[in-house]
């Protein structure tokens, strides 16, 4: 079977194999990079359909966030090269003891499932085109540079190569490109060993913009060192349209009832700002069945301050107003607590309070059951981000930017020195206040307080990623959680 | 339909309509704007927008054919109107369209330069007013500009015309630039900004990276600019003569002795031209030990005088509207003209034919015959040189295209 899968593909790769000049033509696909022409024409299965994409959706999102906290270019390359070796490993051709193939598949493979997910929407169209963007120039810059040559003559980039006419009759304004170099000689030396390649400027705007080419009739000259921008235009351009074609046929896949839900989960998650850690978690959690009776405890051991904060406060006051309401049954339902255990938690932490049974009965089942999206507009919220809670409102949303430094460290005493944390620890986390990295300071109180599970600091939620997600706290405290006690029950057993 | 010559006040409706009626050249602006001889979606989805008195504004228009677009602005009867962009829809169809479904697709790549930005620089004239003296900034930016984009973008089909009281459109109707999204067109205006706006004082040239050379595409104008500055500013502008303009000047100079030994010769002698102060500028730094950095400000002073400043933000989107080419300018009567390059420097602003003087013309020629169909009567005005110009410019627009289809057939 897999076999007559692998063939298939072959033949569909087969007509790029003239162009490839290199010794690895057993490969099905000849380059690490790809500028993703043709579909995968191959069978797959639903499960592996979700996972590969799944896996690339983290690394985008891990793009996204990179965007949205300022990193830099080197910051974002190493938090995501490292992403990508965890989920989406991507040898060079180099590497011949790795099954190159099934790494380049599976690269293929999400690539063209987040196609159909993202396809629908401008917005999501943009997104996704700036953060696919950003992964190829991360993987162009990391390619060894032999193998990006093969891949660039790998395929037709229509630019043409200045002749040395040419260049000579331009030869001072093509001079202008090396004014960085300091003296003569060394600017005449870099222009006498680079190449110009001619394109239509309208390929190299970013170039245009800076004034970095020399345009001569509509045609820009672009010294060799910056034809990554040609090529990196050209992928966004490329997979611009390929979406938009996409787009336009995306309707008569409607009819397919086993693929629709899960690309709607896909953009869903990518939707609420940052994916899927938690998402891909909430499946698999839903089936554990979370029941009323074990938040309590689990709030104790997994949840992050801002819950923490709006679960002890319903415990103590029977009640929360309605966006604390909407912000922690959201988290909940991420977190995978089904509707019915919902309301039965809902209404037992409202006894005792004014609320009478009747009342919840009337008033407040509906809206939580609006919130799993079963009432009303039947829309599936995503639980609320961190970038959501900052933004929101103050009383319920990120403690570490609402709540005074004192009441910061009250709040934080009471609720996580059974985890681990002390006095002296305090200290670290309220700089972080003063400076107003909130989320670096609940990242640290995640390793602080995951310290048992082996967790150091820097580690983060995993990787050096900070914490940017109610969920994705929970859902990695877990997580570790269980595999501490998978560890200790292999023990168990050993003795 | 004889109007006394008397009763003819340009900015009344009637006159405004007989305008429309008689002289407005409907099938030149047609052709110009469909670029073929059968409307085409460059025409029937293209966005007019009226404004009428009242300040009434009427976005979203679109018509089946030129007939239908001159029955309307009769009937309207605005103040003026607007060209916007190629839709993917029939503007006014936008509505039954699907959420998404409506942007702009096509569009000529438009420019404007405005007197308004160079107050800081005329002394002429300010605000609002215009005379023959500030065209000079009109004309060096215009010649600047139009090289420029011929030869590095390699666009043809430029109409340069009249805003009708202190400034000048570029239309600019390629194929290619047409196609230009919005993105491309930032880049290209980006490219050609090299004065920043603003009304503060101070140094708005920064095309440089550190101190190196300018780049090639400015090196290569700076000849040409630095005689326009010659003539221009030293000479007929006089920018330099009083405090103020010669304190403009020294704040571009980075270098503090100079400035000082500048400014005490200069406040010496209140007397001093413009040229003569240039002079002892020039002989300052040939004494001065930080001759390169001076040289630079030196070059970036004749720009910042003389280098094209544009409206940017006209520019960088296909969806900005732009007054049509030979619609009358509400506040001084003149017909929006198109302007000849070749003859750019003896352009007056004051020669600019108004709706009251054509109609006028009309009046006079009235008595000898009745006339019939009245779509020709710009032919017997003083029109017709205008009219000619932008019928001209459609016939290279259309020439090409048919020789781009030809090349196409032969390719079968």
């Amino acid at each position: 079977m897999w076999k007559a899968r692998n063939q298939q593909a072959r033949t569909s790769a087969a007509g790029d194999s003239k162009f490839q000049g290199s010794s690895h033509s057993d490969l099905v696909y000849p380059h690490r990079l790809n500028f993703y022409d043709s579909p995968p024409l191959f069978d797959v299965t639903l499960e592996e359909f979700e996972e590969c994409a799944l896996d690339r959706l983290r690394i985008l999102a891990e793009i996204e966030s990179s965007a949205a906290r300022n990193r830099t270019w080197e910051e974002t390359k190493a938090v995501t090269v490292s992403q990508c070796f965890k989920y989406l490993p991507l040898n060079s051709t180099s590497a011949e003891k790795v099954d190159r193939d099934s790494e380049r598949r599976k690269d293929h493979l999400g690539h063209f499932v987040l196609r159909l997910a993202f396809c629908r929407s401008e917005d999501l169209r943009r997104r996704f085109i700036k953060a696919e963007s950003t992964l190829f120039k991360i993987r162009y810059d990391t390619d060894d540079s032999k193998e990006r040559r093969n891949f660039l003559s790998s395929r037709d980039f229509r630019w043409i190569a200045v002749d040395d006419s040419e260049k000579a009759m331009y030869k001072e304004q093509l001079k202008a490109a090396y004014h960085g170099l300091k003296s003569e000689s060394d600017r005449q030396s870099a222009f006498a060993a680079d190449n110009f390649y001619k394109v239509k400027w309208t390929r190299v705007p970013d170039l245009v913009d800076r004034r970095k080419v020399f345009l001569k009739g509509g045609w820009a000259y672009v010294p060799g060192r910056e034809l990554a921008s040609i090529v990196f235009q050209e992928f966004e351009v490329q997979l611009d349209k390929a979406l938009n074609v996409t787009a336009k046929s995306l309707p008569r896949l409607d009819e397919d009832t086993r693929l629709v839900p899960i690309l709607n989960n896909l953009s869903q998650g990518f939707l609420a700002g940052v994916a899927s850690d938690w998402s891909g978690m909430s499946s698999e959690s839903a089936g554990d069945g979370i029941t009323a009776d074990m938040i309590d405890d689990m709030a104790k051991k997994h949840f992050p301050l801002c819950m923490r904060v709006m679960h002890s406060n319903l415990i103590k006051d029977h009640h929360l107003k309605h966006f604390g309401r909407l912000n922690y049954g959201l988290f909940l339902k991420a977190l995978g607590v089904t509707v019915d255990e919902a309301i039965i938690f809902w209404r037992k932490s409202f006894m005792g309070g004014k609320v009478t049974e009747d009342r919840f009965n009337k008033e407040y089942k509906y809206n939580i059951r609006h919130s799993y999206g079963l009432e009303g507009k039947r829309a599936n919220y995503p639980a609320k981000t961190c970038m959501q809670l900052l933004q929101g409102n103050d009383e319920y949303g990120c403690p570490y930017r609402s709540f005074t430094p004192d009441n910061l460290q009250t709040a934080l005493l009471a609720a996580y020195t059974p985890l681990g944390l002390k006095s002296i620890d305090l200290a670290e986390i309220m700089h972080t206040k003063k400076t107003e990295h909130f989320h670096v300071g609940c990242t640290r109180i995640f390793e602080i307080t995951h310290g048992h599970c082996g967790i150091k600091k820097g580690e983060g939620v995993g990787d050096g990623e900070s914490v940017t997600h109610p969920n994705q706290y929970a859902a990695r405290s877990i997580e570790l959680e269980k595999s501490k006690e998978v560890k200790t029950e292999a023990m168990d057993v050993d003795d | 339909m004889v109007v006394p010559s008397s009763d003819i006040d340009s900015s009344s409706p009637d006159a405004m309509r007989l305008f429309y009626r008689r002289l407005y050249p409907f099938p030149s602006i047609f052709t110009w704007l469909n670029q073929q001889h059968a409307p085409t979606r460059l025409f029937t989805h293209r966005e007019f927008a009226f404004t009428l008195p009242g300040d009434v504004y009427l976005r979203y228009n679109s018509f089946q054919n030129v007939e239908e677009l001159k029955k309307q602005v009769c009937n309207l009867n605005p103040s003026r109107f607007e060209i916007g962009p190629m839709y993917s829809v029939r503007p006014k169809d936008r509505r039954t369209a699907r959420p998404g479904a409506f942007f702009p697709v096509q569009r000529e790549l438009v420019f404007d330069i405005d007197m308004t930005d160079y107050d800081p620089i005329r002394t002429c004239c300010s605000e609002a007013a215009i005379c023959k003296r500030c065209w000079g900034f009109i004309s060096a930016a215009v010649h600047v500009l139009d090289a420029a984009i011929r030869d590095q973008f390699g666009y043809q089909h430029l109409m340069w015309v009249y805003s009708g009281r202190r400034g000048i459109h570029l239309w600019i109707s390629d194929k290619e630039a047409m196609e230009l999204t919005d993105d491309e067109r930032k880049a290209m205006v980006n490219w050609l900004t090299v004065v920043q706006g603003g009304k503060e004082p101070g140094k708005k040239v920064n095309v440089r990276i550190g101190s190196r050379a300018l780049p090639p595409s400015l090196q290569e104008c700076l000849q040409e600019l630095a005689e326009v500055f010659t003539d221009l500013i030293l000479q007929d502008q006089d920018c330099f003569a009083t405090e103020e303009g010669y304190e403009a000047l020294l704040m571009l100079l980075p270098v503090p002795d100079v400035v000082d030994a500048l400014r005490a010769k200069w406040s010496a002698d209140p007397m001093r031209s413009s040229s003569e102060k240039w002079t002892d500028l020039k002989a300052q730094i040939k004494k001065s030990s930080e001759k390169a950095t001076l040289t630079a400000a030196l070059e970036d002073i004749i720009l910042q005088y003389t280098y094209p400043r544009l409206d940017a933000e006209v520019s960088k989107h296909r969806n900005h509207l732009l007054k049509a080419p030979f619609v009358v300018h509400p506040g001084t009567g003149r017909v929006c003209v198109p302007v000849d390059l070749a003859r750019i420097d003896d352009f007056d602003p004051d020669k600019v034919p108004t709706v009251g003087q054509l109609l006028e013309e009309l009046n006079h020629i009235e008595g000898e015959k009745e006339p019939g169909d009245h779509d020709s009567d710009w032919q017997k005005t003083s029109l017709k040189p205008y009219v000619e110009m932008l019928d001209n410019h459609v016939a290279r627009i259309m020439n090409d295209i048919r020789k781009v289809k030809l090349e196409n057939d032969m390719s079968w």
